[in-house]
């Protein structure tokens, strides 16, 4: 039952083990959701817990996101270790109000007395030629809103052991799973984990400028930085792992190395996660840039039908024409 | 009769059958033979029954064909309303042209009867727009998927339509998930406190993707009006002919300034919640082939055979239209044009907006220096 330590696995069943050994080890764990029973999720992340565990810990809710996450938060003021599912991206909103102005703020209302020990999973961002509402990107509404943690894996191994510390973290984590990168098989370590839960990550090392991303565009960026290889560019990708907090002393190290830097993300850039580290990276290391931080990411437009979505997210070769631009300066 | 299917619903499934299941509005039973009901009566001429089976007949067939096409790749994605064609053509055709219905995202054979083409349907689910159709053509709004919000629309319309006095009533189409959102429960109250005309009818397809109706709820759908106050019927939703009967007279309540109605139209999903899912992970086909015996379609025909209403070229002839609806189907999604690179920034606000106009030049602009590198 235990999985060995060193194996290719694709995300979804890294997902699965991760939930199943935090069930297996701690009887205060639960998992909630539509359809994350008998069916194992619409994605097959809660695949055979149902069966493994019972369904007095893994339960299927009726379907109401407000009810669910409304729920965790009375489960956790129990004592409880909720791990909810929203079944995708569209529908966090209905739980939107329960999020926002009780699971965040719940912990600082009670002066540190109360603690919400809820993780929300959230599959999101798009590329998946899917029907509205099942392809957004909604992490800064979150990463906005004090009170939360708010991560996102890019790979298994972190998928993995990122689950792991979400869920023994004491706080109120969002936790995102990229899902156009949920069948991918990557091999992954799961004898111990690779770093802390709000650590960034340099991918791939690099000279002349770094793309930061997180969650479902870092393997984008290591696309372009390989293709870029061509051009005799040597790009660093920096995956940020984490959006609240960020990382800001690993994206400056960075910065400080390459002297450029364009951010990446499927979110609408206005507003966006890439607006927050141009404006810190501006602030923290003025002098060490070479050229103004550019961000490449979705428009100003409710998420296109998904024949125009190519259109809409980004691509390497937007990521390359921003590259292009920064290395002009 | 009506005790079947109320036993079936709760049977199969490994859920309990509760001891007092609800009386069910029937006129048509599964065997097809004409019931009467104290209640609800329902007097169609032989050219209307055939025109229902026609419409429940034509619907099947697009909807099949819909499900064959996104196997092909030409759909994102379908919702099959197979198995829920009396409900939905019973109900649509109770309605007047002047009402206003909003439905779910699975009411293709509502569609088809407030005169929506199966290819806007479709071209939703193909991916190349959100919507898909005029609303203000037919009546009949947007597919909605994100479940609960649009009842409350549907309950604001009505509101609006009291206070205009328009001799009309709104229609709010759900499913039996989705009457557990808390939308749903503010839609009823406000209906009843505004005494909104607005009928809700809720097919009650026993399944929520995966989830059976025991773990949303302990009560009966329509039973919840009750506690809102405002009534609430149950019919057997394979029977076009209780479920014209019983939305008409629902129709009527509302635009006659009775308040909302709520109908809870007991049928089946057949197929799978949507193509991208497996029923076999989570039913058995036994459960299945219980509703297949009550199959709404062969249901009628058999009482229009029986009763010598139609005769075999009706029924030829009704093949053949449907052949040719399937073959237009197919042709039409085939040759649908894709969206121009730049269209999703077409309608983000009805009037000028500097962000959008800035994001839309900078994209166009990158386009061009593709245009010109490949030349
Ligand atoms: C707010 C929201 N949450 C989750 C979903 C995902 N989802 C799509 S259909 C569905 C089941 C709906 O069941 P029901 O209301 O009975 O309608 P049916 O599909 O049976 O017609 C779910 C959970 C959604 N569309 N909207
Ligand atoms: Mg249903």
């Amino acid at each position: 039952m235990t999985p060995p330590k060193i194996t290719a696995l694709s995300m979804v069943r890294a997902l699965n083990e991760a939930l199943r050994s935090a069930l297996d080890e701690d009887p205060k764990v639960l998992v909630m959701g539509e359809d994350v029973g008998r069916l194992g999720g619409v994605f097959r992340v809660t695949d055979g817990l149902q069966k493994d565990f019972g369904e007095d810990r893994v339960t299927d809710t009726p379907l109401a996101e407000s009810g669910i996450v409304g729920t965790a938060i009375g489960l956790a003021l129990r004592g409880y270790r909720p791990i909810v599912e929203i079944q995708f991206d569209g529908f966090t909103f209905p739980a939107f109000n329960q999020i926002v102005t009780q699971l965040a703020k719940l912990h600082a209302r009670s002066e540190g007395v109360l603690r919400l020990p809820v993780v929300i999973r959230i599959p999101y961002g798009g590329g998946v030629g899917a029907i509205e509402h099942h392809s957004e990107s909604p992490e800064a509404y979150f990463a906005h809103t004090a009170g939360l943690r708010v991560v996102t894996p890019s790979t298994p191994e972190d998928a993995f052991w990122m689950l792991r510390q979400a869920i023994s973290t004491d706080d109120p984590v969002i936790f995102f799973e990229p899902k156009r990168r949920y069948w991918e098989k990557a091999r992954a370590d799961l004898s111990s984990p690779p770093a802390a839960l709000h650590a960034a990550r340099v991918v791939r090392p690099g000279r002349d400028l770094t793309l930061v991303a997180y969650g479902p565009m870092v393997g984008l960026c290591v696309e372009a930085a390989e293709a870029a290889v061509a051009e005799g560019r040597d790009l660093e990708v920096l995956d940020l792992r984490s959006l609240s907090p960020i990382d800001f002393d690993a994206v400056q190290a960075s910065l400080e190395r390459t002297r450029r830097m364009v951010v990446v993300h499927e979110a609408p850039v206005f507003f966006g996660a890439g607006a927050e580290v141009a404006a810190r990276i501006t602030e923290r290391c003025f002098y060490h840039l070479e050229a103004p931080v550019l961000r490449v990411g979705g428009y100003h437009s409710p998420y296109p039908a998904s024949r125009m979505e190519h259109e809409y997210l980004p691509t390497v070769d937007r990521v390359l024409d921003a590259v292009d631009r920064a290395l002009s300066y | 009769m009506s005790t079947d299917v109320a036993d079936a619903a709760g049977g199969e499934g490994g859920a309990p059958v509760r001891a007092h299941e609800p009386e069910l509005v029937q006129l048509l039973t599964p065997e097809g033979e004409r019931v009467d009901h104290p209640a609800y009566a329902i007097d169609l001429t032989p050219a209307e029954l055939r025109s229902l089976y026609r419409d429940m007949a034509l619907t099947r067939r697009f909807d099949g064909e819909a499900v064959a096409l996104q196997r092909q790749g030409e759909l994102a994605l379908w919702v099959s309303a197979l198995g829920q064609e009396a409900a939905q053509i019973g109900s649509a055709r109770a309605t007047r042209r002047t009402d206003y219905v909003f439905p779910s995202y699975r009411e293709h054979g509502v569609a088809w009867c407030r005169g929506v083409d199966p290819l806007s349907l479709m071209s939703m689910y193909r991916g190349v727009t959100n919507g898909g159709w005029d609303p203000h053509a037919t009546n009949f709004h947007l597919y909605t998927i994100v479940i609960g919000p649009v009842a409350l629309h549907a309950t604001g319309y009505a509101m609006g339509v009291a206070k205009d006095g328009a001799d009309m009533a709104v229609m709010c189409y759900f499913g039996e998930g989705g009457s557990s959102q808390g939308d749903l429960s503010e839609a009823f109250n406000f209906a009843a406190v505004n005494n909104a005309p607005v009928v809700f009818f809720c097919q009650n397809n026993q399944w929520s993707i995966s989830t059976p109706y025991e773990k949303q709820s302990r009560v009966p759908v329509y039973q919840r009006a009750a506690g809102f106050g405002f009534p609430g019927v149950r019919v057997d939703g394979n029977d076009v002919l209780a479920v014209m009967a019983v939305t008409r007279a629902a129709l009527d309540h509302a635009r006659g300034h009775n308040g909302p109605v709520l109908v809870e139209a007991l049928t089946y999903r057949m197929g799978a919640h949507a193509t991208s899912d497996d029923p076999t992970r989570y039913r058995l086909a036994e459960e299945t082939a219980v509703w297949e015996r009550k199959d709404p379609i062969a249901r009628l025909r058999t009482y229009l055979e029986r009763q010598s209403l139609a005769g075999a070229d009706f029924f030829a002839h009704v093949d053949a239209e449907a052949d040719a609806l399937a073959a237009r189907v197919r042709d039409g999604l085939r040759s649908m044009p894709d969206p121009g690179p730049t269209e999703f920034f077409d309608h983000v606000y009805a009037g000028q907006h500097a962000l959008v106009d800035e994001e839309r030049a900078q994209f166009e602009a990158y386009l061009s220096t593709f245009e010109e590198t490949t030349r």
